[in-house]
């Protein structure tokens, strides 16, 4: 059953952030941080395909991750992002063009080792 | 071009506080609520209810909201270890609020997860080829 939890967790989260960055870069840079902008700003996003597709992607992750923390400590809970993690920053490359530069392949893999050491 | 990138450096520093401490909060409250087991699917949405888990899923909501701000105008592939000092966090939280022991192993992981962090966000932009000009 465990695996199973996981297994949704991380193929939802990677779905989910990756249009949610998708959705994001599409709508551009928020600028404006008064509340009737913002407002404004939602109502955007909630007809942004990306976003409510991201959206129902982290739902479905947060209740299985719900599920994973009644049968697994957190400290086993936790390495499961880390999996994400690597396979975010490759589809960052590949599906959203960003350039991942040397320096950032060296961040990410520094912090999944450290995230691996903690949590084993 | 300068006075443009400090601007976003300053308001992506300030977002990432928001979302790293958004997420630690969070996780923790809703670690501190979540009853024993969950046998039925209504028992996850009466889980909701209890204060504590309610607490986190609303800091939880938070950490979406400014999440996606943040990824508004900065790189996931920047986002990603740069909000990952959250893990640190947990890890302090738990030596501090449940007297957890940390040993050698957890330490050189923190050190690792911290300078991973301070590489991505110290010596590199928060956003590198996509333009800034279109407004939100």
């Amino acid at each position: 059953m465990t695996s199973i939890y996981i297994a949704i967790i991380v193929l939802a989260t990677t779905v989910g952030e990756v249009m949610q960055a998708m959705g994001m870069r599409r709508h551009g840079e928020i600028r404006d941080f008064r509340p009737t902008a913002l407002g404004r700003a939602v109502a955007t996003l909630a007809r942004n395909r990306f976003v409510i597709a991201s959206v129902a992607a982290m739902a479905v992750s947060f209740f299985a991750y719900m599920a994973l923390l009644t049968v697994a400590p957190l400290s086993f809970a936790v390495p499961v992002t880390a999996v994400t993690y690597v396979l975010e920053t490759i589809l960052a490359k590949y599906i959203l063009k960003e350039r991942v530069t040397r320096l950032r392949w060296a961040g990410a893999g520094l912090v999944v080792c450290g995230v691996a050491l903690i949590s084993l | 071009m300068t006075a443009e990138a400090a601007r976003l450096r300053i308001k992506t520093w300030i977002c990432a506080t928001v979302v790293v401490l958004a997420n630690v909060f969070g996780n923790f409250f809703m670690k501190r609520g979540m009853p024993a087991d969950l046998p039925t699917p209504l028992s996850y949405i009466t889980a909701l209810f209890r204060p504590w888990v309610t607490l986190g899923v609303a800091l939880l909501i938070l950490w979406l909201v400014s999440r996606m701000a943040m990824l508004s105008w900065a790189d996931l592939s920047y986002v990603l270890p740069v909000t990952s000092i959250g893990y640190v966090l947990v890890a302090l939280m738990g030596k501090v609020f449940l007297h957890e022991q940390i040993g050698v192993k957890r330490w050189s992981g923190i050190l690792l997860v911290v300078a991973g962090v301070a590489l991505v966000s110290a010596a590199t932009p928060p956003q590198t080829d996509h333009g800034v000009e279109h407004g939100a």
